[in-house]
Order: C-alpha cells, then structure tokens, then sequence
C-alpha cells in the first residue's frame, strides 16, 4: 500500500505528459538559457561600463556612477517589473517608429535583457575593482608597444585582471541562476513557474517545491565545481595568497 | 614611524570633483526636467487615495527587514560557530544549511514554506485546532520565517568566517588569564567576531531590505504589496513602479547612511 503511494507521487515526476517532469526540465533549460544569456550581456556592459568608469570623460563617469547606483539600490524584483515594462514598451514603439509595424518582443528576449542590466552594474564594479589591481607599469609597457587601446584591453588588462575578478564574477553568477527565479512574478514560465503551475495542479507541493530545489543546487553545486576549476587556471602563475 | 599603522580610508573621493562643475549642472537641469515631465504628464491622482496604506506598506516592509535580520543574525552565531568549532556532526550540518539555503532562490523557499508547508498543516486537524493556526493561516509567518532562514545562511557563511579570523593569540591570552571556554567565548571571541563582521553585516542588511518584496508574492502586504494593488486597481503600468522604485532608493539611501554613521563610530575596516 505504501509502496503504492509512493510510487503514485514519484509518477507524477515522470517525464512522459501525465507527469510533470518533462515541463520542469524545459522550465530548467529556460532558466538556464536566461541565466546565461543574461550573465553574457551583464559582463559585456560591466567590461564595457568598467573601461567607461576610469578611463571614460566626466559625463559618461557620472552617467554610470548613476547606473551602477541606481540599479544596486533598487530590489531586483521592482527593477525587473520596471525594465521587463519599459524595455519591451521603448523597443516595440522604435520599432514601429522604424516602420516595422507591432513587433512582439518574445518573453526570452525580454528576461534576458532585464537579467542582464541588472547584471550589469554589479559587474561594472567588480570588474572596475579588478582593472584597478593590474599594476598600471604592466598597461604603460603595453602602451609603449604601440598598442592600440583595444589591444591593450584584450591582451593585458582583461588576461591580467581575471584572477582579481574571478571570485566576484563567480558570485555573480551564481545570484544570476537564483536571480532567474524573480521572473516567475512577471510571468515568464522558468523552472520556478513551472514547478508552482504543476505544484497548484496536482496539490502535491512538497514534492515539486523539492524537486525544483534539488535542481537549482545541483546548478549551484556544479557551478562551484567549475569555477574552482576555471579559477585554478586563471591563478596559474601567481603566488597564492591564502 | 615604524610603529604608527595607518590604514588607508575604504573609499576616497576623486579630489577636485565638486558637485558643481558645468557638466554636473547640465546633467541635474536634464534629470529636473525630466522629474519635471514624469510629475507633470504621468497620472498622479491616486496618490492620496493610497498615501495611508503606503505608509503602513513601508512599516511592513521596514519591520519585516529588522525582525528577519535579527532574528537571522542571532540563528547565524551558532551556526558560523559550529563550522568553525563544533563537533563533527554539527558542523556537517549547518555546512549542509548554508548549501542548501544559499544554492537555491529565495522565491522557492518562500513558496515551498508558504505553500508546501501550509497545505502539510492544514492536512493535520491537531494542528488546525492548536492555538497557533490563527497564525499559520496567516502568510507573514512564512515570508518571516524564509527571509530569516535566508539572512542566517548567508550571516552564518559571513559569521564563520569573522570567528575563524579572530587571531589565536587573544583567546590564547583570555585563557592564560583563566577565563572559562564559555567567558572567553562571551568576552572575547563573539565581541572581536562581530566587530570583525560588522561592515559586511551591515552591507547585507541593506541587501535584505531588497528580499523583502518577495514575501507580497505570498499575499503579504508590505509596500510592494500596496503598489501591486493600486496597480490592479488603476490599470497604471509605470507610476506606481516608479513610485515603489523611489522608495526603496530613499530607504536604501537612508540604511546606507545609518550605517556608515555607525560605523565610523566604531572603527572596523582593517581591524
């Protein structure tokens, strides 16, 4: 009898329509697609906002000081309702501004953008900390070869800084995975969602509130690992300091 | 000279920067415009209508904040203790806690506890019929219970690390002065472990305050609960987000200073 309910309750994870573990592994799959397209588009407008905060003129300085301050400041779930609005509102109307009619924007999109301005000035600060530790001789011998600026950053400043940025970058990525979850409230259908929809449908809350728990830390848990690893490779050649 | 350690300041202001040069005075012109337009163009009229209960909203929000992140703290002394002096099985556990709680979004927590748990007690009529369940009917005893678990983990991990940094010597020094291990632990070791943890502490605080709009997803009224309401209710998109947006930049901005007050005075960086 026992068995016979346990095997009922398990049955309802079953990959196969009647179970609802398939539409909780696609909602994974969309949680990771949004975390890492969202960690992508963060670290290229933090090295982009990092490079704009020391070496950029008096007015950008200030317009990502204001950034940077005004997105750190603000919870991440009004700043996402915010965005996820006024993003898919500016763009749809430039686009019809461009002439190219009512464009809807698709959810994914959308997530990704929100996760990624977000993302964004929380790396602009680490990645600002991180240039700020290479020893600036090493930038003014690379100067003096008559590099470009473009190829001083892409062959100095970043190769040299990673070490200093790695454990905040590593952070960061891990508040991107869990940060995925705030899209829930908006709406869009991510592992949390998901597992709410089929938690409400099939009364057995436990159990789904479980299992998307085991999935969001087997995330974490592998993350750890390759980051450990990623940064083992980074710290080659440096003394350690721990 | 040799003697005299000086340790330099967190953050130094760019020198010759005042808040007054042309670029600044232009940008602050365009920025007052634009409140200028957001005031004059956008539909403030709900505003009165709501103005009590934005208040109450915020008093939600701000005692959910300090219950959860004391609370939190208190539950996080024992467990950064026990990863760093507790025996084996106590450690195991707590660095369990701190994996578990860390690894997976606050949102799941919330919901596994308001909504896993809830429908767990109503199940049981003992429970229905104890005194507590006009209490677990309610949803804040669930958002309290889940921001406090979160802040202890994350406080714990911080906790660990601040006992662990306390140099030997002084508690080596408490002992040859015969104090006991539970008088050491009390005089010495948590005083120079907090004050060590102090300026993160206070850091996650402010980050707690940006927690706790979650707990309105469980039907909690905090301030963001109101905003969703007159959202509902006025079919408004944006002014009530920028309204909800300003606030927490005005308690933040409030938290931020309370604390570097605080702290300066009690000298804590480079201890």
């Amino acid at each position: 009898m026992a068995t016979a309910a346990t095997q009922s309750v398990f049955s309802l994870l079953a990959l196969d329509s009647p179970g609802w573990g398939g539409v909780m592994l696609w909602g994974f799959a969309h949680s990771l697609q949004l975390a890492i397209g969202g960690y992508t588009l963060g670290l290229i407008i933090g090295i982009g906002g990092a490079c704009a905060k020391l070496y950029g003129g008096p007015i950008l300085r200030d317009l990502m000081e204001i950034y940077t301050t005004l997105i750190r400041a603000i919870p991440e779930l009004v700043l996402m309702l915010l965005l996820y609005y006024a993003g898919t509102d500016a763009l749809s109307q430039l686009l019809a501004a461009l002439g190219y009619g009512a464009v809807d924007i698709d959810a994914l999109t959308a997530g990704i953008f929100v996760i990624g301005v977000v993302q964004g000035a929380y790396s602009t600060e680490i990645l600002r900390g991180a240039i700020k530790a290479v020893p600036i001789g090493q930038i003014e011998a690379a100067r003096a070869f008559g590099m470009s600026p473009l190829q001083v950053l892409r062959r100095v400043t970043l190769p040299a800084m990673l070490p200093h940025a790695i454990p905040g970058l590593a952070n960061l990525w891990m508040i991107a995975t869990k940060d995925t979850a705030l899209l829930a409230v908006i709406g869009f259908s991510e592992l949390t969602l998901v597992t709410r929809q089929a938690a409400g449908s099939t009364k057995a809350y436990m159990l789904f509130f479980l299992a998307a728990g085991a999935l969001y830390l087997a995330l974490t848990l592998v993350s750890n690992v390759v980051i450990g690893l990623i940064e083992k490779r980074a710290r080659r050649g440096l003394t350690r300091t721990a | 000279m040799s003697e005299t350690v000086t340790t330099p300041p967190a953050y130094v202001a760019p020198a010759g920067r005042s808040l007054f040069e042309p670029h600044r005075l232009v940008l602050m012109a365009i920025f007052g415009v634009l409140v200028f337009c957001i005031i004059w163009f956008m539909r403030w009229d709900w505003l009165p209508r709501y103005s009590a209960k934005l208040v109450s909203g915020i008093g939600e929000s701000l005692l959910m904040l300090f219950a959860t992140s004391f609370v939190g703290f208190l539950l996080a002394v024992p467990i950064g203790l026990a990863q760093v002096a507790g025996p084996r099985l106590l450690k195991w556990l707590s660095v369990l806690f701190c994996t578990v709680i860390r690894g997976t979004p606050l949102l799941l927590q919330l919901w596994l506890l308001y909504y896993g748990l809830g429908s767990i007690f109503a199940q049981y009529p003992e429970i229905r019929q104890s005194f507590l369940w006009p209490y677990l009917r309610q949803a804040w005893p669930y958002g309290f219970l889940a921001l406090t678990l979160s802040f202890a983990a994350y406080e714990g991990e911080v906790m660990r690390g601040a006992f662990a940094g306390v140099p030997r010597g002084e508690l080596e020094a408490a002992d040859s002065f015969g104090m006991s291990r539970f008088q050491t632990f009390w005089r010495i070791w948590l005083p120079r472990a907090i004050h060590r943890a102090l300026p993160t502490l206070n850091g996650d605080t402010v980050l707690q305050l940006k927690s706790t709009p979650l707990i309105a997803t469980i039907t909690v009224v905090d301030v963001y609960g109101v905003i969703s309401r007159v959202r509902q209710d006025t079919y408004l998109t944006y002014e009530p987000l920028l309204l909800l947006a300003l606030i927490y930049l005005c308690l933040t901005g409030i938290l931020v200073y309370v604390f570097r007050k605080l702290e300066n005075r009690i000298p804590t960086r480079g201890v």
